[in-house]
């Protein structure tokens, strides 16, 4: 590949639009759970990546919270060297395939790309998609040479993001990693929460055997704090813990009868769909309601996920119910596009207050009340304030409730000498995720409250360092 | 994965399994359970833990078969194994201090029961127990039970053996004859419950009954085991398995047992189809 003149760099690189990913059709997909991006063809990752402009001082590394090297792989691809882009990217973060796909790139390396200042930014998502699956496929994911084993054992509580993350670069590290998992499956959200359709669980499955084939010991069905107490693995022998576990607890709106048949919380709802497979009962064992109208509260990734899994699973009428407008939703909008695409039906400024059963204690109507946006609240969004007397009653069959999600007790509650927030999540002294209690570290979404994969994944790695200087001074 | 080590039909849909289980069997409490899956198709059912055998690493489960999952397991024999058990979860019963105890069990629920009246009687409490089926032939646990009580009752609903009526009714005269009791348990049938309670509340004698609603993960994270008690939402794989009898709401627990009923259908007779192939 020739250099293009310096002079019109910037000129031949912006007549190449940024390439669209290629999509299921949306009228097929609602009948299907398969992954709904396509994925792009090597010609067109080429094509897109040759659009970077290799800035000396890159704005989109500066917007990734593990800091790819972003221009370094994207000239990668440029060049044909798939490969040598994967192991690029693997440099700072492990889990490519999934940050590909699920990682609000928008918001983060996208926002800031030069590109996006005139024309549209480099489809750095897509890019990372693209060679990890491209590796994966092509079945040369490599076993790196371990260091010589330090005899230091480090317990990791959740298989989530952030202890999948530790997990990894501990073990890189010559320690004996051993997580433990309550569920059966390896993965947290990414296997429970996040549909097929987003995020195919072959992907999360590889990303697990990966790890176990360079060492780390998975323990499922293993409830810390239950079956173990953190006193308990220091007891076992274990130098050192850290806590990734994540904040599964569902929260309900505690209006009148909410715990009618039919009414499900986003993870019960996504957890019988994803992890149970309850989209292919009676293949598998678990059911699910398939309901004909099916509402959503919320306006959040999780709700766009369970709105969508709703249509899947053949309701009529899918809908949102969210109490402010579609611009103050929280949901990615690639996510709202998707959705709006299938058929997924919005009722902003709308909030119920009320569900009304049969006389076999199955929810049949929602009473709502309709909402307009007042003052700004502390998030900066505009406050929902109810309109008086503008209640309404909604048929509905199945609901999802999918207003966020808090800490769960557990552990706090059985592990003396570990400090919380007033919202239950664990606190911790710096940003290593060291926490009260010596020892013992903690990242991901049970310290911050629900945020990103990504974000998880950076929590694991910084405190992967810390823990590995504190094993190696006792 | 759980070896199976023994199997025992007890009686005609009530089937005793033990299985390994060497970290639970060393951690678990009167009154918890685990949630197992035969395998990687299955459902997560919770069961409560009958007895353990900390030396031999073993898992005590009685059950009755009730539809796809209970009905598999009723078919594994020593050798085979279940593939996942989460545990021990739920708060363990609380034993210490009472004088006077009476426990109620009812059908399969007398599995349930039969740990709690034991760990209360290793405790010193004088343990009253109250037991019964709809028939003799599927009366369990006689003997144990009779050997953790001070007093046993039995009781049948068609009179084919012990004392021809309900627990409840036995219940009632114990209290009418001036029996002092310092706690009732009740484990058994969602009506059966209801009805203890009911006799228990005007003479504000302290009843625990333990909740049965469905379940998947049993670690706090989905909520579909969640019950009404005292107008609060709870969920029983957390904050139960035992609640406040005088407080539960039994109709909405019982409706929501309701959930699934066709699609159990439709797995049941799938399964039974399967066999006759
Ligand atoms: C439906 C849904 C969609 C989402 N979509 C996106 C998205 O598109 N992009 C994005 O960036 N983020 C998304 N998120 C958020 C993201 O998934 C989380 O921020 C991230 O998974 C947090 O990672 P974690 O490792 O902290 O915890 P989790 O992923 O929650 O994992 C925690 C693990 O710990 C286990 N555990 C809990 N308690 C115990 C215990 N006592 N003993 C043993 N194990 C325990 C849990 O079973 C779980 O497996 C989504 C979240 C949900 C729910
Ligand atoms: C804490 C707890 C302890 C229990 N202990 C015992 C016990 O010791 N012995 C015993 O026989 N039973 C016990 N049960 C009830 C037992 O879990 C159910 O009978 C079993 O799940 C039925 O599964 P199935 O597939 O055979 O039947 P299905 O055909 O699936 O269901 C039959 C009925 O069982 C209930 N049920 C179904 N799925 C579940 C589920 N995932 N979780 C809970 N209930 C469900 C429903 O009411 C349903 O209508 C307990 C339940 C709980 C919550
Ligand atoms: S900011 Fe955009 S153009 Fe510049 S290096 Fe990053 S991806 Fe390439
Ligand atoms: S079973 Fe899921 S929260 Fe209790």
């Amino acid at each position: 590949m020739t250099e293009p003149e310096k002079t019109d760099k910037k000129e031949k690189k912006e007549r190449i639009p940024r390439q669209p990913m290629p999509e299921q059709d949306p009228r097929l997909r609602v009948t299907n759970f398969d992954e709904v991006p396509t994925g792009y063809s090597p010609e067109t990752a080429v094509l897109e990546a040759k659009r970077c402009i290799q800035c000396k001082k890159p704005g989109c590394v500066s917007g990734c919270p593990v800091d790819i090297d972003i221009p370094g792989f994207v000239r990668l691809v440029a060049d044909g060297d798939f490969l040598g882009a994967a192991r690029k990217i693997k440099e700072t973060n492990c889990l490519p395939a999934v940050c590909g796909r699920v990682c609000p790139q928008e918001d983060q390396c996208e926002k800031l790309c030069i590109l996006g200042k005139k024309w549209d930014p480099v489809a750095i998502g897509r890019l990372e998609r693209f060679v990890a699956d491209y590796e994966r496929n092509a079945g040369t994911i490599e076993i790196p040479a371990l260091p010589a084993s330090t005899d230091r054992r480090i317990a990791v509580v959740g298989a989530g993001p952030a202890g999948l993350t530790i997990a990894g670069d501990l073990v890189k590290m010559g320690h004996d990693v051993t997580i433990f998992e309550a569920l059966h499956k390896s993965g947290g959200v990414l296997i429970y929460g996040i549909p097929e359709f987003r995020l195919p669980k072959g992907i999360v499955d590889a990303e697990v055997e990966y790890l176990r084939k360079i060492g780390v010991k998975i323990v499922t069905d293993a409830a810390i704090g239950r079956l173990k107490t953190i006193d308990d693995l220091f007891a076992e022998g274990f130098h050192a813990v850290f806590l990734g576990v994540g904040a599964g607890a569902p929260v309900f709106m505690n209006i009148p009868g909410e715990n009618f048949s039919g009414i499900y919380s986003a993870n019960e709802y996504l957890t019988r769909s994803n992890l149970m497979k309850a989209y292919r009962f009676p293949e598998y064992d678990t059911p699910i309601a398939k309901g004909k109208n099916v509402a959503v509260i919320g306006g959040g990734n999780v709700a766009m996920d369970s709105v969508r899994t709703a249509l899947r699973l053949g309701a009529e009428n899918a809908t949102i119910i969210y109490r402010r407008t579609k611009n103050e939703m929280p949901a990615r909008a690639e996510e709202v596009h998707h959705a709006e695409q299938e058929g997924v039906q919005f009722k902003f400024l709308t909030n119920p207050i009320e569900y009304i059963g049969d006389e076999k204690g199955w929810v049949r109507q929602m009473i709502c009340q309709r909402m307009e946006l007042g003052e700004p609240d502390e998030s900066g969004r505009r406050r929902p304030v109810v309109i008086k007397g503008s209640e309404y009653a909604v048929d509905v069959d199945t609901v999802v409730v999918s207003v966020g999600t808090m800490a769960n007790p557990v552990i706090p509650m059985t592990t003396p000498g570990l400090d919380t927030n007033r919202w239950g999540y664990i606190v911790t002294k710096d940003e290593t995720g060291e926490t009260t209690r010596k020892g013992v570290w903690a990242g991901g979404d049970i310290v911050t409250g629900s945020a990103t994969v990504i974000l998880a994944m950076g929590a694991g790695r910084k405190a992967a360092r810390a823990i590995h200087d504190y094993v190696m001074s006792l | 994965m759980h070896r199976i080590t023994e199997k025992i039909v007890l009686s005609e849909n009530i089937v005793k399994t033990v299985f390994e289980a060497p970290e639970i069997a060393k951690k678990r409490k009167a009154g918890q359970f685990v949630i197992l899956m035969i395998d990687d198709k299955g459902e997560r059912i919770p069961l409560t833990i009958v007895d353990s055998d900390p030396v031999k690493g073993t898992l005590t489960i009685i059950y009755q078969v009730v539809g796809k999952t209970t009905d598999q397991l009723a078919q594994l024999e020593p050798g085979d194994v279940i593939q996942h058990v989460l545990g021990p979860l739920g708060h363990p019963t609380e034993i210490d201090g009472f004088k006077t105890a009476v426990c109620v069990g009812g059908g399969v629920g007398i599995g349930v029961l039969y740990p709690i009246a034991k760990a209360l009687k290793e405790k010193g409490t004088r343990v009253i127990s109250i037991i019964g089926a709809r028939t003799k032939k599927m009366l369990i646990l006689e003997d144990e039970t009779r050997g953790a009580s001070d007093e046993l009752h039995v009781t049948t609903d068609d009179g084919s053996y012990g004392f021809h009526g309900f627990v409840s009714d036995v219940l009632r005269d114990l209290i009418a004859a001036g029996t002092k009791i310092d706690r009732v348990f009740a484990i058994g049938p969602v009506p059966m419950m209801r009805v203890v309670a009911n006799v228990t509340r005007p003479h504000h004698i302290k009843t625990l009954v333990s909740l049965n609603p469905i379940m998947v993960d049993g670690t706090g994270m989905c909520g579909a085991c969640r019950v009404t008690v005292g107008g609060k939402t709870k969920f029983t794989c957390v904050d139960g398995p035992e609640f406040d009898g005088h407080e539960v709401d039994f109709g909405l627990l019982m409706s929501r047992l309701r959930m699934y009923v066709d699609q159990e259908q439709e797995a049941k007779e799938r399964c039974r189809c399967g066999k006759n192939d």
